[in-house]
C-alpha cells in the first residue's frame, strides 16, 4: 500500500464518518425537511390542533394524499393556521371539510379530509373553511362532568 | 493430609487473586504508558494513519452489513408490535432512538472488539514472541511510542466514525423495510423520527459512549498483546481474552453509562 493511496483511503474513511454525523444531524433529528414538487397547498384554520405537528399526513377515506408542512399562529384571531402539501393528482371541491384526528387509540394526529358535493375545485393558496378542532379529552371529561352537576 | 490440602486450595486462592491485582496493576500502569501521541518521531501521523486503515477501512464492510440488517430487523420487529397497538407510524422513531442510543454504539463496538481488537493483540503479542519489541529497546525506540500509542489514538478516532455509519445504514435499512416494504407512509417515518430524536440528547450521548468503548476496547487488545505469554499458545490466548474481556467490559460499561446518562440513579 502506497502512502498516498492510504493517505486517499483513511480521508476517505474521515470524510463518511462525519458525512454520517451530518445526515443524522440534519435527516434525523430534524434540522430540516423537503417538500415534493408535485404538490399544491391548502390552507386551513383550526381552533386547537391538540398534538398537530409538522410533517404529519394528510388523508382522504385513509389513503395519505399529502403532509402538514407549516403550522402558525394567527395572532389576530388566535387561531392556528395550517399549511397542507396536497398531491397534485387529487382535486378538491370547495366544500371539503378538514378535521383533525388521531390514528389509533395511542397513535399520532393526522388531518382528515372529506370531499362535498360541490362543482368548483380548490386551487393552490385556497383555504378551507369547514374545518373541525381535534377533540380534547380534558375538555370532553369537563363537558361530562359539568352537564353532570346541572 | 486432609487439612494440608485444604491450605493449599485457599493458597492458590489467594495466588489468583493475587494475579488478578497484578494485572490490572500493569494494565493501568501501560495505560499511562502509551498516552503519549507518539511524539519523538519524524512521522507520528502517518503511523496513526496506518493504524486508522487497518482498524477502520477494513473494518467498514462487516460494520457497514451488520448496521444494514439491525436496522432492517429492527423495523420489521418494531412493526409486529406496534401495529397491535395500532402506532406502527412510530417505527421510524423507535429504529432510529434504540440504534442512535443503543445498537450502533455496543454493536459497533463489539464487533470492532472481535475485527480489529483479536488483530491487535495477535500483531502486538506476535511482535512480542519473535523480540521485535525487545530489539526495539535495545536500539533506544520506546515500543509505548512507535507501536502501541498510534493503535490507541487510531481506535479512538475509528470507533466513533464507524459508529456514526452503523446509525445511518441502520437507519436507511430501517426505512427501506418499513417504507418499501410494510407499507408505512414515510412522512410518518420520517417526521416522527426528526419530532423525537435530540441532537444532544440521543446523537452526542450515543458517540460519547462510542468513544469510552473505544478507550476501553483499544487498551483491553493492546495490553493483551504486550501482556502474551511469547508462545503461540499464548498468543492464541490472549487473542482469547481481549475478545472475551473487551466484550464484557462493553457491556458491563454500557448500562453504568446508560444509568448516568438517563440520570436514573
Amino acid at each position: 500500500m502506497t502512502s498516498k493511496n492510504l493517505e486517499i483511503s483513511v480521508g476517505a474513511f474521515v470524510l463518511v464518518g462525519v458525512l454520517a454525523l451530518v445526515v443524522l444531524a440534519l435527516n434525523v433529528s430534524g434540522l430540516s425537511y423537503r417538500t415534493n414538487d408535485q404538490s399544491y397547498f391548502l390552507f386551513a384554520r383550526f381552533e386547537n390542533l391538540a398534538g398537530l405537528s409538522e410533517r404529519a399526513k394528510v388523508s382522504l377515506s385513509g389513503v395519505t394524499i399529502g403532509r402538514v408542512v407549516e403550522i402558525k399562529l394567527d395572532t389576530e384571531d388566535y387561531v392556528a393556521v395550517v399549511k397542507m402539501a396536497i398531491d397534485k393528482s387529487v382535486p378538491l371541491t370547495t366544500d371539503t371539510s378538514a378535521s383533525i384526528l388521531t390514528a389509533g387509540l395511542l397513535g399520532e394526529k393526522y388531518i382528515g379530509l372529506s370531499v362535498g358535493a360541490d362543482d368548483e375545485l380548490l386551487i393552490n393558496a385556497d383555504e378551507i373553511d369547514d374545518t373541525q378542532s381535534s377533540i380534547v379529552l380534558e375538555e370532553l371529561i369537563g363537558q361530562f362532568l359539568f352537564s353532570r352537576s346541572e | 493430609m486432609m487439612v494440608k490440602a485444604l491450605m493449599n486450595r485457599i493458597g492458590y486462592l489467594g495466588l489468583w487473586f493475587l494475579n488478578i491485582c497484578a494485572a490490572v496493576g500493569r494494565a493501568a500502569w501501560f495505560f499511562t504508558q502509551i498516552l503519549s501521541w507518539g511524539a519523538g518521531f519524524k512521522a507520528p501521523f502517518k503511523r496513526l494513519l496506518i493504524q486508522i486503515y487497518q482498524l477502520g477501512v477494513l473494518s467498514l464492510p462487516i460494520i457497514l452489513v451488520a448496521g444494514l440488517f439491525v436496522g432492517m430487523v429492527l423495523a420489521l420487529q418494531g412493526y409486529h408490535i406496534l401495529v397491535s397497538y395500532g402506532s406502527q407510524e412510530a417505527v421510524g422513531q423507535m429504529v432510529a432512538l434504540s440504534l442512535l442510543r443503543e445498537f450502533s454504539p455496543v454493536m459497533t463496538a463489539l464487533l470492532f472488539a472481535g475485527r480489529a481488537g483479536s488483530a491487535l493483540t495477535a500483531e502486538i503479542g506476535l511482535m512480542k514472541t519473535t523480540e521485535q519489541l525487545s530489539a526495539m529497546e535495545i536500539m533506544g525506540v520506546d515500543p509505548f511510542k512507535r507501536v502501541m500509542a498510534p493503535r490507541l489514538w487510531g481506535g479512538i478516532i475509528t470507533l466513533p466514525l464507524l459508529t456514526l455509519m452503523f446509525s445511518v445504514l441502520g437507519i436507511y435499512g430501517g426505512a427501506f423495510v418499513a417504507v418499501e416494504m410494510l407499507g408505512i407512509y414515510d412522512g410518518s417515518y420520517w417526521g416522527n423520527m426528526q419530532n423525537s430524536v435530540e441532537f444532544y440528547e440521543d446523537i452526542v450521548k450515543g458517540v460519547v459512549k462510542s468513544v469510552v468503548f473505544a478507550v476501553t476496547v483499544s487498551w483491553i487488545a493492546i495490553f493483551h498483546g504486550w501482556n502474551a505469554i511469547p508462545t503461540s499458545q499464548g498468543i492464541s490466548r490472549a487473542t482469547t481474552a481481549t475478545v472475551v474481556q473487551a466484550s464484557l467490559a462493553i457491556l458491563a460499561l454500557d448500562f453504568v453509562l446508560t444509568a448516568v446518562m438517563l440520570g436514573g440513579f
